[in-house]
């Protein structure tokens, strides 16, 4: 196989300046098909930035991207038909029923049997009670269950989450993560961005950590254990951790 | 031009409509300020403006009828910020669905929304004793000339609606708009208006607007106003819906 069809993200040198900030510096790295990348990072360091430039919503100063084997600058319109973004907030209609959400996009992707295509979903992701409601009136974990839910139809082979779980308490941020998990193991392609490092370390497969519009570093979680001295074997009391005790009292099956 | 943007233009109006739908107080309070006007203007005012012959609801209505236009395309600069502010207008640039779509689909929205608010204030005023005389094709011509001036005025509106930062930015544009009418020939004749103002309110778009619709609804020979309407309308429509394409294209891309 060509790297084009084990890459299913290929980034290289991409730059971007707003004014005289420079957000992205040289930007590189790559992913592979069916895996899950995370781009690490703190507020600002650039992440939205490079997510936006590889869904086709911003052009990039210098530097190449393809997704899904596709330019994003010459082929946008291929690109479009290959990904899925789910921005940083979640991107529903709070008129509309959590049903109508999912209904609009299938029809907005030209698929047969929108209704059919909702109610497997809002199945899927336990919203079925849930559906004929407005979205308004939903938790902020039911919102971006659905957000997700809405960037799963037409099974884009590439899908992009920009900080999924930032403001979610941690019982819909598992939720989110097992909906993560079930993606990659699906076949799809899921780059996230977040600025938890928990998240990164219980979902990636790589890990990229961006810092002030550069990637200082680019493995997996060993890979990058291994920059550091070699653990010292310690013996330390395991205290429950604040996050144990909330999720063993609201009773959450992790 | 995309192969589907027709089907997804439809789709995306069909969501529009819906938020119209489920909040219908929009329709309602665009029309009610028009409405609360009118009744002053013909209640509390008029008594005192001569108009010449006739009754003053007639006169002053085609000037209440662009105030209505100029109040409800506020909400349609509110609703394209609220797309752009919520996520959902990136979402829809992300997926494989006609560029343009978006904002045709609160274009063709802000259309239907000003003539229901338009229906209302006319219902309004023939309770309040409105009566025309004309003809079927009068009216096609009254309604043809509105919706020119509801889509130039709209995609005036769509500019602020993309650029806007705030909230109140995005719908103060059109309180100028809704003033204009009073520095027209729409609620008193402009002959009495001292010269620099007589010459701005003679010369200025709503006036000839007005007086088309005026002589369309009495029945009367419309002139050259017409003419100098549709000119004017279309004139801004072709102007306001380059800089807003303008303005679309830089936030897209």
């Amino acid at each position: 196989m060509t790297t084009q069809e084990t890459q299913a993200i290929q980034v290289q040198g991409l730059e971007k300046s707003y004014k005289d900030l420079h957000v992205l510096r040289g930007v590189d790295f790559t992913v592979a098909r069916g895996s899950i990348f995370a781009l690490l990072g703190s507020n600002g360091a650039g992440k939205t930035t490079a997510v936006k430039i590889l869904s086709t919503l911003l052009k990039a100063d210098a530097g190449t991207a393809r997704v899904n084997g596709f330019d994003v600058a010459t082929q946008a319109p291929d690109v479009r038909e290959s990904i899925s973004l789910t921005g940083q907030f979640a991107a529903v209609d709070e008129i509309l029923t959590g049903r109508e959400n999912l209904v609009l996009v299938a029809r907005l992707r030209h698929l047969k049997d929108p209704g059919g295509i909702a109610d497997d979903l809002l199945a899927r992701f336990s919203l079925t009670d849930a559906g004929a409601r407005r979205v308004a009136t939903y938790s902020g974990g039911m919102r971006r269950r659905l957000d997700i839910a809405m960037s799963l139809i037409g099974h884009p082979p590439v899908i992009f989450l920009d900080e999924p779980t930032t403001g979610l308490d941690p019982q819909a941020r598992i939720e989110v993560w097992q909906a993560v998990r079930e993606l990659a193991a699906g076949g799809t392609t899921v780059l996230l961005t977040t600025q938890y490092l928990d998240e990164a370390e219980q979902l990636a497969d790589r890990i990229a950590i961006l810092h002030e519009g550069r990637i200082l570093v680019n493995g997996t979680l060993e890979e990058l254990k291994r920059l550091l001295p070699p653990a010292k074997v310690e013996y330390v009391e395991k205290q429950p951790t604040l996050e144990d005790v909330f999720l063993s009292l609201v009773g959450t099956k992790a | 031009m995309s192969k589907h943007f027709f089907g997804d233009t439809a789709v995306l109006l069909g969501r529009s409509l819906r938020h119209i739908a489920r909040s219908p107080d929009t329709i309602i309070t665009t029309a009610i300020m028009p409405i609360a006007m009118m009744l002053m203007f013909v209640y509390v005012f008029g008594g005192a403006i001569r108009t010449g012959s006739g009754s003053y609801v007639n006169y002053m209505l085609p000037g209440i009828l662009l105030i209505t236009v100029a109040s409800g395309i506020a909400y349609t600069a509110y609703r394209l910020f609220m797309d752009m502010q919520g996520g959902i207008f990136e979402r829809f640039q992300s997926m494989p669905t006609a560029r343009s779509s978006v904002l045709w689909a609160h274009v063709l929205t802000s259309l239907v929304a000003n003539l229901i608010s338009l229906a209302v204030v006319m219902l309004v005023a023939l309770l309040m004793g409105f009566r025309s005389g004309a003809g079927v094709l009068a009216w096609l011509s009254v309604a043809g000339i509105l919706v020119l001036f509801t889509l130039a005025l709209t995609w005036i509106a769509v500019i602020p609606g993309l650029s806007a930062r705030t909230m109140e930015g995005a719908s103060a544009f059109s309180y100028p708009l809704i003033f204009l009418p009073f520095l027209s020939s729409a609620f008193v004749p402009t002959d009495t208006m001292p010269g620099p103002v007589r010459w701005f309110a003679e010369n200025q778009p709503v006036t000839s607007v007005v007086n088309a619709v005026r002589a369309l609804f009495a029945g009367q020979p419309v002139g050259t106003d017409l003419w100098v309407a549709l000119a004017w309308c279309a004139g801004i429509l072709v102007v306001a819906y380059g800089f807003a394409m303008n303005t679309y294209r830089r936030k897209i891309s």
